[in-house]
């Protein structure tokens, strides 16, 4: 009686065994969701200060436990707090190591009449923003510029600069009224 | 048509109304201004008219510096839908195109069109298709009202003719309600041009195939009720129906007007369109008379100027592009006690802190108050929230206006959302009954505006990414060509290492190959004999020899 129990078990193991193994390849997630998630909550500037080659990279060092999730210094506090909701860990200050969190959002210009159309600055930009061509003046495309101003120390002649990006009434926002008493806090 | 509306006549029976939650009963202060008849602007020597005036992308501007522009002329022109052109209120010169300070919460410039009035008005051509419209199709009829640049004049200037375009929408409701206080500007158009509204809500319906319109008036608007009604009696295909709607506030907001005269709710997120209404503001139906009868573009407006610190409170019809200071002036000045002006009422308005700012589409009311007579918005230290629930109370959108600023305050955005803080339509309601005098809506305005930042940052950093990754790609893919191409070299060089023999030999072999055939093709073509050596008489034959040895001779001597 054991043995025809032990038997039957050890049949029932090995056909799910050979089940699971089955659809272990043939519902294979392409991709890691994890790195996903982690991904959409960092600021695709691809700067590089977290000390990962792109944001994508310092991702999946997150989701590995290799990196910490206060590195990102153009994310700020918003993206720690962001991915210490996401990971279910506490939020801490920016690690200052990695730099500073901006103030205001800025874009790079180059100076037109100092350009010596070195490509250079096209070659560091990670989103393709510059345009131009060897011996050409380059141009920066201000909507597609993420500030990371990776571009700016390779230039040889330093004729890229930074400028704000200037409010308009259509990005305006309404202020937040000095609430006096201390607010309730988040729960 | 005509019968169609005959015969929904006697369907719509609109004396039932329902109520809509919440809701204050406030003091109207409306005798302030409608004691008189709208007068008329006096012409001005410069008028400042902004590109964007209107809900969308502002328009590309037509005119340059210098050129001299016609009343009515077009400045700014636009392809894109969600937008508006404007035009000149004046015949005169340009003579500036750059930044003015326009009204606006932020006190910001934006682009201005600057005109110097030469006093002549001169009127651009018009040739108005006035009653011909009932042949035009809807297409066409809304055209009209867009080059008109005729945007919702109730406050929202959300360009009208985009709202006109789903058609075979049942019931047009022309708003009339005007419920916020001080504002009369609406009443006097009523009172004044009931005949000409009357025509542009038929323009509408006209456009929408629409089978009736309700106008809805506050029973707080005797005259301009009577006028309506007038108006309506004349109009014989029974398509119009006049609708008294108790005085309350927010009653003229559109979805709780559709809740008061049909009982439906618009759905969350949803339009007007989708339970088969449209609604439009009174202004707007004149507008769009104007501009089919006369061909004239929205070039000015009827603003309330009011309020206990302006002299003279009245309502006025004002170029658009008129500073604000010069509509105060005609109005007798500002009172000693005047203390702060406001754009729009004293429930919705926002305050602004010069007079040296345009009057803009959106102008429906100057408001001028002296001291104590409204408070101001609470922007300073206030109480904490006490959970009272008045707020709850009188929220017309339904909303725990508590919760609201809970959320808002501590940046706790999804929380906020979820509470449907997209729904609080920024009546004020809340913000007028908290005992702790928590500044509710401008919580609400702040959290709004920080969410739509975020969600543009997510569309750029979504963007960024994917440019990131087409360029990642792309170096990839040129990673790969190059290293292909080393390949093939490093290939061919290794033959060439590896067996120099055979190599060589293959060449020699070649080029062996190569000389024969061409030798041989050096044969084939001399193979083709000259044909006059052929049947040659002996006399010829012995003439060629002794040809030839002469030939031998001199060679033979030149050589010695
Ligand atoms: S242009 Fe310069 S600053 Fe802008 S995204 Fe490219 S590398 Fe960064
Ligand atoms: S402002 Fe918004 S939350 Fe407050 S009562 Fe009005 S709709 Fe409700
Ligand atoms: S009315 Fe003011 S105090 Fe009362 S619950 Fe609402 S926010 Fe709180």
């Amino acid at each position: 009686m054991l043995t025809i129990v032990i038997v039957l078990l050890a049949i029932i193991a090995a056909i799910f065994g050979v089940l699971l193994g089955y659809s272990a390849i043939r519902f294979k997630v392409e991709g890691d969701p994890v790195v996903d998630q982690i991904d959409s909550l960092l600021p695709q500037t691809q700067c590089g200060q977290c000390t990962y080659p792109g944001c994508r990279p310092y991702a999946e060092a997150i989701a590995n436990g290799e990196a910490d999730i206060n590195q990102c210094p153009p994310g700020g506090q918003a993206t720690i707090i962001a991915l210490a909701d996401l990971l279910g860990v506490e939020a801490k200050p920016l690690n200052a190591e990695h730099g500073e969190a901006k103030e205001t959002k800025t874009v790079v210009v180059i100076d037109e009449q100092t350009c010596i159309g070195c490509t250079l600055c096209i070659q560091a930009c990670p989103v393709d923003a510059i345009l131009g061509a060897a011996k050409q003046m380059h141009t920066v495309i201000a909507s597609e510029c993420t500030g990371c101003n990776l571009c700016i120390p390779p230039c040889p002649v330093d004729c890229i600069h930074i400028v704000p990006i200037e409010q308009n009434i259509n990005t305006w926002k309404w202020p937040e009224p000095d609430g006096g008493h201390a607010a309730p806090k988040a729960g | 048509m005509q019968h169609l509306r005959q015969a929904r006549r006697t369907m719509s029976s609109t004396t039932k109304l329902y109520l809509f939650h919440g809701g204050l009963r406030l003091d109207g202060h409306k005798q302030i201004s409608n004691q008189s008849p709208i007068a008329t602007c006096k012409p001005q020597n410069r008028y400042v008219i902004p590109v964007q005036q209107h809900i969308g992308a502002a328009g590309d501007i037509i005119v340059e510096k210098g050129q001299r522009v016609l009343k009515g002329q077009m400045l700014a022109t636009t392809k894109i839908l969600i937008s508006a052109p404007i035009h000149s209120p004046v015949s005169g010169t340009v003579i500036e195109i750059g930044k003015h300070a326009v009204p606006h919460p932020s006190g910001m410039e934006t682009d201005c069109i600057i005109i110097e009035n030469d006093f002549q008005d001169e009127w651009i051509r018009r040739n108005p298709v006035a009653e011909n419209y009932h042949q035009m199709n809807s297409h066409d009829l809304r055209n009209i009202v867009r080059n008109a640049g005729i945007v919702g004049l109730g406050g929202a200037v959300f360009p009208a003719a985009i709202k006109q375009t789903e058609t075979n929408i049942r019931t047009l409701i022309l708003n009339g309600v005007e419920c916020e206080p001080y504002i009369t500007c609406d009443d006097k158009l009523m009172q004044e041009r009931a005949r000409e509204i009357i025509s542009g809500a038929d323009i509408i319906g006209h456009i929408i195939k629409a089978r009736e319109c309700i106008v809805a008036i506050e029973d707080n608007k005797p005259e301009a009720i009577a006028a309506i009604q007038a108006a309506i009696d004349e109009d014989s295909t029974g398509f119009f129906h006049l609708q008294i709607i108790p005085t309350k506030y927010p009653s003229g907001s559109e979805k709780q007007l559709i809740k008061i005269i049909t009982g439906k709710e618009v759905p969350i997120n949803g339009l007007p369109a989708d339970i088969d209404l449209l609604c439009h503001n009174v202004g707007t139906a004149y507008a769009i008379h104007q501009a089919v009868f006369k061909d004239e573009p929205l070039i000015s407006r009827v603003v309330s100027i009011t309020g206990n610190g302006v002299k003279q409170p009245q309502n006025m019809e004002v170029p658009i592009g008129t500073y604000i200071a010069d509509c105060v002036t005609q109005c007798g000045g500002y009172n000693d006690n005047a203390s702060c002006m406001i754009m729009g009422g004293p429930m919705m308005g926002y305050s602004i802190h010069s007079d040296h700012l345009p009057v803009v589409k959106a102008t429906n009311c100057l408001l001028v108050t002296s001291n104590n007579e409204i408070h101001p918005a609470n922007t300073e230290a206030h109480l904490p929230c006490i959970r009272c629930a008045k707020c709850v109370e009188v929220c017309p959108a339904k909303l725990l206006p508590q919760q609201l600023y809970w959320y808002a305050s501590t940046n706790n955005f999804e929380r906020a959302s979820e509470y449907h803080l997209f729904d609080c339509i920024e009546c004020g309601c809340c913000s007028y009954v908290c005992p702790s005098q928590i500044p509710l809506v401008q919580y609400y305005r702040s959290a709004k505006s920080k969410i739509w930042e975020l969600e543009a940052d997510l569309k750029k950093s979504n963007a960024a990414r994917k440019r990131h990754e087409a360029r990642q790609f792309r170096l990839e893919q040129q990673k790969r060509e190059r290293e292909e191409r080393l390949r093939q070299k490093r290939e061919m060089l290794n033959t060439k290492k590896g067996r120099p023999e055979e190599n060589e030999i293959n060449l020699k072999k070649a080029a062996i190959a190569e000389a024969l055939a061409r030798v041989k093709q050096k044969k084939e073509t001399q193979a083709i004999t000259p044909k006059n050596t052929d049947n040659l008489t002996a006399e010829q034959l012995r003439q060629i020899k002794e040809a030839d040895q002469r030939r031998q001779a001199m060679k033979k001597k030149n050589h010695e």
